[in-house]
């Protein structure tokens, strides 16, 4: 009794700070309908700057002011990212501002390497809750009780903000519908400001109360991420009660977990929330029709075409041009161009469901990684041959991506997204824990390509030929009858389901197809690598490809291709600087807000400005012409 | 008080209003008719600021609003009740007035929830009630109570009698002479002639973007042809 009691207070413990954030990150899509992924960055801001003011300011006053100082300082901190980085594109479709936010998480992990260097820090302990409470027999940290307590206080004086103040009453409505509380005269760019205030507060808050505890370390932006993610979701967008539900539910799961499976509690978080949205796709507190997601609604793709003659031109330009890079490369640039051609086919493959599709997947690496290891495997304990191997990783990934793909095209938008999102860290934390198989976190090492193909110059012939035919393969899908059914399900799924288009099926085997081309991509990278690790499989190779796809354009099909090589140049030539991931955030900041359609996109766009600059200097000269008469 | 004049608006290619111009005086109720499609509600999302007119004047009592942000457009005094109602439906009735809630101007009477309750009895026995279960017609008076909560000036009004049954219409233009009979202007878009003959000063019809006819209810009544032209009654 009295273990089970001190386990259930651990959980909730546990719980406080993930509530903290995820209930900001409700608040924040709520309203602005911005999915930002740098919640968890703000949390880690949270953790090192209560870190410096705890040390700073004594005592008990000193360390709860501290907590408070904290939330204001990642409040503004968060205030500022709003400013300058969503404000200028919040017109622009909504998954777009999603790789703005990719950008801020690179810059702020930087940030803080740079501020508080990169060793972990350990927290003070809370003045007067340093010590243990005895409860049914079982010590309890005091502060855990604090942690408790904290979270049941925010939790009511979040209900009391929604349901009692006119500013909680505006962002509800605005949550609903945005246009029409501007046309009642409420200036929505302040209100959004004060949202995104009050949601980096709350995670700036979790992060400063929980470092007495957990201490501050650089891998909690994306740790708590996807913890927040799973608990927003299974406690149901948008509902503030749901959200304290969930944390609840997750931490208990994790506390209790360990004591009954301690091989896969990283696995059980996903399967509850696999279950949980199969049977209520809204989550558990959350209504069907809150929290719509729109989509791109906004956005009006063009018509896809068939390459002209001239696109086909530069293709061929393009492929003769890599076929000839082993003859005047060293081996360098032919490792290089090697792993741009895997990431292209890699980014392609996710743009086909994301751009084609419509679905926007954020747990891309699974099919990547997942046909990587389904080749080392292979190799490993079957001595497949390479070439088997390459044929049978897609094939492995694509039945993944069927299974997992079952469950996550009941639901669309937000939901979908995190639901890929939840599977791929399923089959990360598999992949991790099942160490007998997979060697977990130290890999498998020596997967090695066959005799004929192993001078670098000769795999990269295979690399190029097998890559360039899946990117090929991918084109050819859009343009057939299936391509064109994806597209109708993208636009409109009611119409195409009114024309007698099984929406669900097209959309399963169209993500099964991406799954299988993406695990082709993870096949050429293990025996290009000659290893693999489960970092192929992690949460920031799935970031990567949707980084690579949104940079390229999501409109075009060159998008991706674009995309992935300007990425993975970009990232080579960066990585000589210490803080590269700064610069690289700082670049796709810049991107994302003077193109919002991506490298493609910006093409187009100076290409008609350069038009109509040289039409304005044309009759400028006219008009100077007439002036000198 | 009100000024359109020659207003051009798109919806992304496609030209909606071909130089739209209409006006509405002090405490005049004027209706914009036309069949569906014909532009009337682009007309009031383009004088609110919802659509922005990519040409022409707006101009409300000597200020020039085109191309402003809309909730700019509403703090001076214009009112918007849209087509679609678009209440707050996880809101209730109170939560939503408060949404509209702002504060009177000049010698204006103000507009209290209880006043409101008083125009809209309906709405009093279910204050507390969540928006989104209420009916059509319920919603609609909703939808007029929480625009006039920021004690507007002039209230666009945009087919307040669509969609909801004889009864409620009924009350509908008797709550909208109670408007007019405290001096606020409005104007209504409407494709029901007998509706809007019951209320308006005046009328405008607007067919294809283009305003094809304005005089009164009565001159329209006495040009049958026209009347089944513009607006197949």
């Amino acid at each position: 009794m009295g273990f089970f009691v001190a386990q259930l207070l651990t959980g909730m413990a546990n719980a406080g700070a993930l509530f903290l954030v995820a209930s900001g990150l409700s608040i924040i899509f709520g309203v602005t309908r911005v999915v930002n992924f740098a919640h968890g960055s703000f949390y880690m801001l949270g953790a090192y700057i209560a870190y410096t003011l705890m040390s700073h300011l004594p005592g008990a006053i000193g360390f709860w002011s501290a907590i408070v100082l904290t939330g204001i300082a990642v409040g503004l901190i968060g205030l500022l990212v709003e400013i300058v980085v969503l404000k200028p594109i919040y017109r622009a479709p909504e998954l777009y501002q999603l790789v703005a936010t990719f950008g801020v998480i690179l810059v702020i992990q930087d940030a803080v390497r740079y501020v508080w260097g990169p060793e972990d820090l350990i927290g003070p302990r809370a003045p007067g809750f340093g010590g243990v409470v005895s409860i049914f027999g079982q010590s309890v940290p005091t502060y855990d009780l604090v942690l408790i307590a904290l979270s049941l206080v925010v939790l009511a004086a979040l209900w009391a903000l929604f349901n009692k103040t006119r500013i909680g009453v505006l962002i509800r409505a605005a949550t609903q519908d945005r246009e029409m509380v501007g046309a009642l005269g409420v200036n929505q760019t302040l209100l959004f400001s004060a949202v995104f205030f009050l949601g980096s507060f709350l995670a700036g808050i979790g992060g400063a109360a929980q470092l007495p505890k957990g201490g501050a370390d650089l891998t909690m932006d994306l740790n708590i991420i996807t913890a927040v993610f799973v608990v927003v979701v299974i406690g149901g967008m948008g509902s503030i009660f749901g959200a304290f539900m969930a944390s609840v539910l997750i931490s208990e799961l994790q506390v209790f977990g360990v004591q009954l499976l301690p091989q896969s509690t990283l696995v059980l978080m996903f399967v509850v929330m696999a279950i949980i949205l199969v049977v209520r796709p809204q989550g558990l507190f959350g209504r069907p029709d809150a929290a719509v997601y729109q989509g791109n609604s906004a956005m009006v793709p063009k018509p896809l075409k068939p390459l002209g003659l001239a696109g086909k031109l530069v293709g061929a330009a393009i492929l003769a041009f890599l076929a000839f890079i082993p003859f005047y490369g060293d081996n360098f640039l032919v490792f290089l161009f090697s792993d741009i051609i895997i990431f292209c086919l890699f980014a392609a493959s996710l743009h086909f469901i994301l751009g084609i599709g419509g679905m926007a997947s954020f747990g891309h690496a699974a099919y990547y990684g997942g046909g990587a290891y389904v080749a080392a495997l292979l190799v490993q304990y079957l001595q497949t041959p390479m070439e088997l191997a390459i044929v049978l990783a897609p094939l492995g990934a694509g039945f993944l991506a069927l299974i997992i793909g079952w469950f996550c095209v009941r639901l669309s938008g937000v939901y979908f997204a995190m639901l890929t999102l939840a599977f791929a860290q399923v089959v990360w934390s598999v992949v991790v824990q099942w160490t007998s198989l997979t060697g977990g976190t130290d890999g498998i090492l020596n997967i090695w390509p066959s005799d004929w193909a192993s001078d670098p110059s000769v795999f990269y012939y295979v690399v190029l030929v097998v890559g360039a035919g899946g990117i090929i393969a991918l084109r050819a899908m859009a343009h057939t009858p299936f391509g064109y059914a994806l597209r109708g399900t993208r636009d409109s799924s009611l119409r195409a389901e009114a024309i007698g288009i099984h929406v669900r099926r097209v959309q399963l085997l169209a993500f099964a197809f991406a799954g299988a081309m993406a695990g082709l991509a993870g096949a050429l990278f293990v025996f290009a690598k000659g290893s693999i690790f489960p970092t192929e499989l992690a949460i920031s190779r799935s970031f990567d490809a949707l980084i690579m796809v949104f940079f390229g354009g999501v409109q075009s099909l060159g998008g991706p291709i674009a995309g992935a090589s300007v990425f993975t140049l970009l990232q080579d030539w960066l990585s000589d600087f210490t803080y590269w991931q700064l610069l690289l955030g700082v670049a796709i900041i810049a991107v994302v807000i003077l193109s919002p359609r991506g490298i493609t996109g910006l093409l187009e766009t100076t290409g008609r400005i350069g038009d109509r600059f040289r039409t304005a200097t044309g009759s400028n000269a006219e008009v100077a012409g007439k002036e000198a008469r | 008080m009100l000024e359109v004049a020659d207003l051009n608006s798109f919806y992304g290619g496609a030209h909606i209003l071909h130089g739209v111009s209409l006006d509405v005086g002090q405490g005049e109720v004027v209706a914009l008719l036309g069949r569906n499609g014909a532009g009337k509600s682009t007309t009031m999302k383009s004088i609110m600021g919802l659509v922005r007119p990519r040409s022409g004047t707006v101009t409300f009592e000597g200020q020039a609003i085109a191309g402003r942000p809309a909730y700019r457009i509403a703090r001076l005094g214009l009112g918007y009740v849209p087509e679609d109602r678009r209440i707050f439906t996880d809101l209730t009735v109170l939560e939503n007035l408060e949404v509209g809630c702002r504060a009177a101007r000049g010698t204006q009477r103000a507009w209290t929830s209880e006043r409101l309750f008083e125009l809209f009895p309906n709405l009093a026995e279910r204050r507390s009630a969540r928006a989104g279960a209420m009916s059509g017609g319920e919603q609609q008076m909703l939808t007029i109570a929480r625009t006039l909560m920021g004690n507007p000036k002039l209230v666009l009004l945009d087919e307040p009698s669509e969609g909801i049954s004889p009864l409620i219409v009924e009350q509908m233009a008797f709550a909208i002479r109670q408007l007019k009979a405290e001096g606020i202007a409005i104007l209504l878009s409407e494709q029901n002639l007998h509706f809007a003959m019951l209320i308006a000063d005046r009328v405008q019809v607007i067919e294809g973007g283009r305003i094809q006819f304005h005089g009164t209810a009565e001159e329209l009544s006495n040009q049958p042809k026209l009347r089944e032209e513009l607006l197949a009654l």
